[in-house]
C-alpha cells in the first residue's frame, strides 16, 4: 500500500522509508487524529506543570465565596487588548438567606497573561511563581469555572485533577503493557504448560465481574494510606485486569511469528532466546501494541473516574476528575451550579481524544486490518 | 459457426472505470465482442487484463467505486423480443434480476468462498431455484421448497454428485474442492440459462478435479446448448473447451478468431509472446523459457496510444501516438495492431 | 453438542469455588472488621459499648475464629443457602440481596435487548452507505457514546430533566408505585420508567456494538459469497440480510460473554446516581460499612451471573454457527 502514486521517485521514497516512517506518514492523513494528539500533547503539559495554568492553590477554600458562576475572559477592551473578567456581584436569597452570585459585565476585573502569582514547584525541581492567567491585582480571586460549594477555584481543581487522572490512566497502562507483554510473549513463546497456566489465569480475570471486585479490592484499601500511596494501589488494581486483552493478543502474534522463517534463521545463527525475542519479534508488533495501548489509556481513565466518583478511587485530599465529579452528585446542587459538571466534559473530550488517536494510529499501524 | 446466426450477447465499446482516491482506473477500455447462441467463447489474458471486471459488467455487478461509464451490453432474452440493453438497465431492478441467475449464470472462481459458510449447500441452491420458480411451469405460483429442493437433487446427480440426497444438506466446508465446485455449477445451471460465465472455474482446484470439472462443463454444453464465456488466464484450458478465443490485455481486446487461427496463426504479437511462453513437449529441454519482457504496467499509469507498445518486440513510432482499432486480419480473424492496418487509416 | 455443554456447567461449581476463594481474602482484606467500624460510628455520635460486649458480639458473629474456619463456616452456610445475616441490617442477607435481585437482572437484561435493537440495526445501516451522511453522523453518536461515562450521562440527563422540565427521573417507579403491591399497574409503571436507565446503561455498548457491526459487515460485503448471492438475482435488502448480515452476526453473539457481565457491574453505578433499586447500592454500602458477609454474598451473586453470561453467549454461538458446532 502506497500512498504516493505519482512519478518514479516517490516510489523509491515509500520503498525505503522504515516502518516507523510509513506509519507516521498514513497517521498524518488522519486529520481528526492529528488534532486529537495536538490536544493530548497539550493535555500532557497540564499533567507536568497544572501550577502554571492555575489561577490560584486549588485547595484555597473559602465558605463566603460558594457557587460563583463562570467568568470568561474577554480579551478586548475600549478597541484594544485589554483582558479581562467580569466582575461578580453576591445577594442574599430573602427566603434562604443563601449568596447568590451573578456576573455583572459592566465591572471589569483586569486578568494579565504570564503573570506571577502564588508560588509554586516545577516537577518537584525549582520554584516559579508564573501562571498563565491571574488576577492584575493579586489580592483578587478570579473563577474561571465558577466555585464549589467550599468556594474552590473549579479551574485549578481541574488542571490538578487532570494531572492525576491522566496519569493514572498512562500508568496503569504502561504497568498493563509490560504486564500483557512478558506474561503473552511468554506464554507464546514458551509454550506448554507454562502457557497452560497463564491461559487459565487470563480466562479467570476476564470472567471477573470488573467493577463490582475493583470496588471490593478498593475499599480493602487502608483508610490511613496516604493519597500517594493509594493513587499506586488503585493504578495496580485497574491494571491488574487490564493486561489480559493485551496478553492475549500478543501470544497470538509470538505462536504465529514463532513458526516464520526469519525466526527460525536467528535461531541457527545462534541467537539467545532473550534476542530473538526484543530484537526480532516484538518489533514486529510494536506498533500495533502502541496503537491497543493508546486504544486501552481512555477505558482506564474512564474506570478511575467511576471508582472515584463511588468515593472508592482516589479520595480527598487528592484531586482527580472522578473526585471533582463526587461534587456533582447531588441533582439540586448542580442545579444551582453547573459548572460543577465541567470535569465531565474533560473527561468526554479527552477520552475521545484517545480514541481518535488510538483508531488513526492501528489504521496506520496496520492498514490490512480494517 | 455461421454467420448469419444473430449474437446472444454483443458488447461494444464497454468502458468501465473505478474512481478512487488515488485517481481514475480504468479497468475496460473500449472492449467489443460477440458471443453466439450455444457457443463457447474463451477469453485470455493475464491477471489484471480486465477479464473478470468484464464478466461482472455483463451481470451489472461492478461494485463500488467501479461502474459502467460506456458502450453497450446487448442481449437477445429468451422471449425472443429486440435485444435489450444490459448496460442500461438498473443494477437493482427487476429485470436485470430476473436475467441474472434466469438467463445470465455465473460460476465464480472460488468455489470454497462463493458459498456462505452458514448456509446449506442446498438451502442457497433451492433459493435460486424458488426465485426464478416462473421458468419451471410452476403455473405462476411460487415453486414450494420441497420440490425445489427435488429440483436440486436431481441437479445434483446430472452434475455427478453421489448421494446428492446427504450432500444437499451438507456446509460448503464439508465438502472438497471438487464437489463444491460441481455444486456450483449444478446452482449456475438450476434455471436453464441461455448464458454462462465461468470466471477461472478451475484455478482453485488440483489438476486431476480440474480435468473432470472441464469434462462436466463440455458436457452439459452439448447436453443443453449453453453458450458459455469461458475466463482463464490457462492457454491449455482454452485450447481444449473453447471454439473462439478473444485475447484481451489492460482493458482491451488485442485479437480475437476460432481457436484453431489463434493458436497456429497469431497476428498480434502480444498473442505471439504469450504462445511462446507455454512450455513445449516436443521443445529443446532445460531452455529457459521466452517471457513477455516488462511487467505489466501499473494501472494508474495506463501507457498511451498501444497498452502494449512498452513491451512488445515490434513496436513502431505511431504506437504510442494513437490507438489501433480492432481490424479484419484474415478470415474470421481480428486483430489491433498497426502492423496489419493500412498507411491510409494512421491519421 | 450437548456434551460440550455438558463439560461447561460441570466447570460452573469449580468456578465459583475459586471465585469465592478469592472473594473471601478481598472481604477479609480490610483492616479491622465491622465491629471496629460499628464502634466507630458509635463514639463518634457520643454513646459507648463496653469491652466486653464488643467481645461478645464478636464470639455472636464468629469474628474472633482463624481465617481458614470462618471460610470454611461460610462456605457450610452457603452450602444451604445461607448467605448470613448482614451485621449493618441485621437482616438475613439473603432477603437483603432477593429484594433487589430480580429488578438488577431485569435491568440488566432490558438494556442488553434495548442495546441489540438499537445497534444491530444502526451497523447495517453504516455499512451498506458508507461515508454517506447517516454514517457520519452516527459515527460521531457512536465516538461521544463510547467516551462519555455512564454515570456522567445518568448526571447530565438528570439534571436537564431537573433544571429544565422540572421532573425527576431518579427511581424505577412513580411515588405511589414505589411501596404497592405487586399489580398489572406497577409493572406498567415500571416499564415507563426502566428505559432511560437501560438506555445510560447501555449507551457505551451500543456504541461499542454497533461499529463492531459495521466493521464486520462491511468486511463481509466484500466476500465472493455475496456476489454469488447477487448473481441468482435476489433482492439486495433480502440478500444482505439473509447473507452477510448472518455471518457479521456471529462474532457479535461471542461478545455477549463480556457484555452481559459488563451490564451487569456496570449497573452499579448507574443504579447508584440514579438511586435504583439494584444490589449495585447495597454493594457499595456494605463494602464501606465492612458488612463483610453481605459484600461477599453480593460479589457471589454478580460472579455467578457472569459465569453464566459467558456460558450463555458460548451455547448460542455454538448454535448459531455450524462450523463451531460440528465441531464440538
Amino acid at each position: 500500500m502506497t500512498t504516493a502514486i505519482a512519478g518514479k521517485e516517490a516510489e523509491d521514497r515509500v520503498a525505503v522509508a522504515s516502518n516507523w516512517r510509513l506509519v507516521w506518514w498514513r497517521f498524518r492523513r488522519h486529520h481528526l487524529a492529528m488534532a486529537s494528539a495536538g490536544l493530548l500533547i497539550f493535555l500532557y503539559l497540564i499533567v507536568l506543570v497544572p501550577d502554571f495554568f492555575s489561577t490560584q492553590n486549588p485547595e484555597q477554600t473559602d465558605a463566603r465565596q460558594a457557587f460563583i458562576p463562570v467568568q470568561m475572559v474577554h480579551l478586548f477592551d475600549d478597541g484594544g487588548v485589554s483582558p479581562w473578567v467580569p466582575a461578580i456581584v453576591g445577594k442574599r436569597h430573602p427566603v434562604t438567606l443563601r449568596m447568590e452570585w451573578t456576573v455583572d459585565p459592566k465591572k471589569k476585573v483586569r486578568v494579565r497573561f504570564f503573570a506571577p502569582g502564588y508560588s509554586y514547584r516545577v516537577l518537584g525541581m525549582f520554584e516559579t511563581n508564573l501562571h498563565l492567567v491571574v488576577p492584575a491585582d493579586p489580592s483578587m480571586r478570579i473563577f474561571l469555572l465558577g466555585s464549589d460549594r467550599l468556594g474552590r477555584d473549579q479551574w485549578s481543581r481541574i488542571m490538578h485533577g487532570t494531572q492525576t487522572s491522566m496519569t493514572v490512566g498512562l500508568v496503569a497502562v504502561i504497568l498493563s503493557v509490560v504486564l500483557g507483554v512478558v506474561l503473552g510473549g511468554l506464554s507464546g513463546y514458551v509454550g506448554g504448560k507454562t502457557d497452560q497456566v497463564i491461559q487459565r489465569v487470563i480466562e479467570l480475570l476476564q470472567s471477573v465481574p470488573t467493577i463490582p471486585i475493583w470496588l471490593a479490592l478498593s475499599a480493602a484499601l487502608p483508610r490511613d494510606w496516604t493519597p500517594t500511596q493509594v493513587f499506586f494501589a488503585i493504578t495496580v488494581i485497574l491494571s491488574l485486569v487490564g493486561w489480559t486483552t493485551l496478553g492475549r493478543e500478543v501470544r497470538g502474534r509470538f505462536l504465529a511469528l514463532r513458526e516464520e522463517d526469519f525466526v527460525l534463521a536467528a535461531r541457527l545463527a545462534g541467537c539467545s532466546r532473550m534476542r530473538i525475542i526484543l530484537r526480532h519479534m516484538v518489533p514486529t508488533f510494536t506498533s500495533h501494541i502502541i496503537a491497543t495501548s493508546s486504544l486501552a489509556i481512555p477505558v482506564m481513565i474512564i474506570n478511575e473516574t467511576s471508582l472515584s466518583f463511588l468515593g472508592l478511587g482516589i479520595r480527598p485530599p487528592a484531586i482527580s476528575w472522578g473526585v471533582l465529579l463526587q461534587e456533582a452528585q447531588n441533582i439540586q446542587t448542580l442545579a444551582l451550579a453547573p459548572w460543577l459538571l465541567t470535569p465531565g466534559l474533560v473527561v468526554i473530550v479527552s477520552v475521545l481524544a484517545f480514541n481518535l488517536v488510538g483508531d488513526g494510529l492501528r489504521d496506520a499501524a496496520d492498514p490490512y486490518s480494517n | 459457426m455461421t454467420s448469419d446466426q444473430t449474437p446472444l450477447l454483443s458488447v461494444r465499446d464497454l468502458k468501465v472505470s473505478f474512481t478512487l482516491d488515488e485517481g481514475l482506473v480504468r479497468a475496460v477500455d473500449g472492449t467489443s465482442f460477440d458471443v453466439m447462441p450455444g457457443q463457447v467463447l474463451g477469453v485470455v489474458g493475464e491477471s489484471g487484463c480486465g477479464k473478470s471486471v468484464t464478466m461482472r459488467a455483463i451481470l451489472q455487478l461492478v461494485e463500488r467505486p467501479g461502474r459502467i461509464t460506456g458502450g453497450e451490453i446487448r442481449f437477445r432474452r429468451r422471449d425472443g423480443g429486440e435485444p435489450v440493453d444490459l448496460a442500461r438497465l438498473s443494477p437493482r431492478g427487476a429485470e436485470m434480476r430476473d436475467i441474472r441467475g434466469g438467463e445470465i449464470a455465473l460460476i465464480p472462481q472460488e468455489p470454497m468462498a462463493a458459498f456462505s459458510p452458514v448456509h446449506t449447500v442446498g438451502d442457497q441452491i433451492v433459493e435460486a431455484i424458488q426465485l426464478h420458480s416462473h421458468r419451471w411451469e410452476a403455473g405462476g405460483r411460487k415453486l414450494s421448497r420441497r420440490d425445489a429442493r427435488d429440483i436440486t437433487v436431481g441437479l445434483f446427480r446430472d452434475v455427478g454428485i453421489s448421494m446428492p440426497e446427504q450432500r444437499v444438506d451438507a456446509f460448503s466446508w464439508q465438502l472438497s474442492g471438487g464437489l463444491r465446485q460441481r455444486a456450483m455449477i449444478a446452482m449456475a445451471l438450476s434455471c436453464k440459462p441461455s448464458l454462462l460465465i465461468a470466471d477461472e472455474p478451475t484455478t482453485a482446484i488440483d489438476v486431476t478435479t480440474q480435468a473432470q470439472v472441464l469434462a462436466l462443463l463440455r458436457d452439459l454444453q452439448a447436453k443443453y446448448n449453453t453458450a458459455i464465456i469461458f475466463i482463464t488466464h490457462d492457454l491449455g484450458v482454452i485450447a481444449q473447451m473453447a471454439s473462439y478465443v478473444v485475447v484481451m490485455y489492460l482493458g482491451r481486446v488485442m485479437e480475437e478468431g476460432p481457436v484453431d487461427e489463434i493458436f497456429h496463426a497469431p497476428k498480434h504479437p502480444y498473442t505471439k509472446a504469450l504462445l511462446r511462453s507455454i512450455p513445449s513437449l516436443y521443445g529443446e529441454t532445460r531452455v529457459a523459457l521466452p517471457v513477455i519482457s516488462g511487467a505489466l504496467p501499473h494501472p494508474f499509469n495506463r501507457p498511451p496510444g498501444c497498452p502494449f507498445h512498452p513491451r512488445c518486440p515490434d513496436v513502431m513510432e505511431r504506437c504510442s501516438a494513437a490507438v489501433p482499432s480492432l481490424q479484419p486480419v484474415a478470415p474470421n480473424q481480428l486483430a489491433s495492431c498497426f502492423l496489419y492496418h493500412d498507411q491510409a487509416d494512421a491519421g | 453438542m450437548t456434551r460440550y455443554i455438558l463439560q461447561r456447567l460441570a466447570l460452573l461449581p469449580l468456578l465459583m469455588v475459586i471465585y469465592s476463594f478469592v472473594i473471601f481474602a478481598i472481604i477479609q482484606a480490610p483492616p479491622g472488621d465491622f465491629l471496629t467500624a460499628y464502634v466507630a460510628t458509635l463514639s463518634s455520635s457520643g454513646s459507648s459499648i463496653s469491652t466486653e460486649q464488643i467481645a461478645a458480639l464478636r464470639a455472636q458473629y464468629g469474628l474472633d475464629q482463624p481465617m481458614a474456619i470462618q471460610y470454611v463456616r461460610w462456605m457450610q452456610n452457603l452450602f444451604h443457602g445461607d448467605f448470613g445475616l448482614s451485621l449493618e441490617y441485621q437482616r438475613p442477607n439473603a432477603d437483603l440481596i432477593g429484594e433487589q435481585l430480580g429488578l438488577t437482572v431485569a435491568l440488566a437484561l432490558f438494556s442488553f435487548v434495548l442495546t441489540w435493537v438499537i445497534a444491530v440495526p444502526a451497523g447495517i445501516y453504516s455499512a451498506t452507505h458508507p461515508r454517506s451522511l447517516g454514517d457520519h453522523v452516527l459515527t460521531v453518536i457512536n465516538y461521544v457514546g463510547v467516551a462519555t461515562p455512564n454515570f456522567m450521562l445518568a448526571l447530565i440527563l438528570m439534571w436537564i430533566a431537573f433544571a429544565y422540565f422540572d421532573i425527576s427521573v431518579t427511581g424505577l417507579y412513580s411515588p405511589e408505585f414505589v411501596d404497592a403491591p405487586w399489580s398489572f399497574a406497577r409493572v406498567w409503571d415500571l416499564m415507563g420508567h426502566i428505559w432511560l436507565p437501560a438506555l445510560v446503561l447501555g449507551i457505551a455498548g451500543t456504541a461499542r456494538l454497533s461499529r463492531i457491526m459495521r466493521a464486520n459487515l462491511l468486511d463481509e460485503l466484500n466476500k465472493p459469497y455475496v456476489v454469488t448471492a447477487r448473481a441468482k438475482g435476489m433482492k439486495e435488502w433480502r440478500l444482505v440480510l439473509r447473507y452477510p448480515v448472518r455471518l457479521a452476526f456471529n462474532p457479535l453473539v461471542s461478545t455477549i460473554g463480556w457484555y452481559l457481565p459488563a451490564l451487569f457491574s456496570g449497573s452499579l453505578i448507574v443504579a447508584t446516581v440514579m438511586n435504583l433499586p439494584n444490589i449495585g447500592p447495597l454493594l457499595l454500602r456494605s463494602l464501606i460499612n465492612q458488612d463483610m458477609y453481605l459484600a461477599g454474598g453480593i460479589l457471589l451473586i454478580y460472579s455467578f451471573l457472569t459465569i453464566v453470561g459467558t456460558l450463555m453467549s458460548d451455547v448460542l454461538l455454538a448454535l448459531i454457527d455450524p462450523r463451531i458446532r460440528v465441531e464440538k
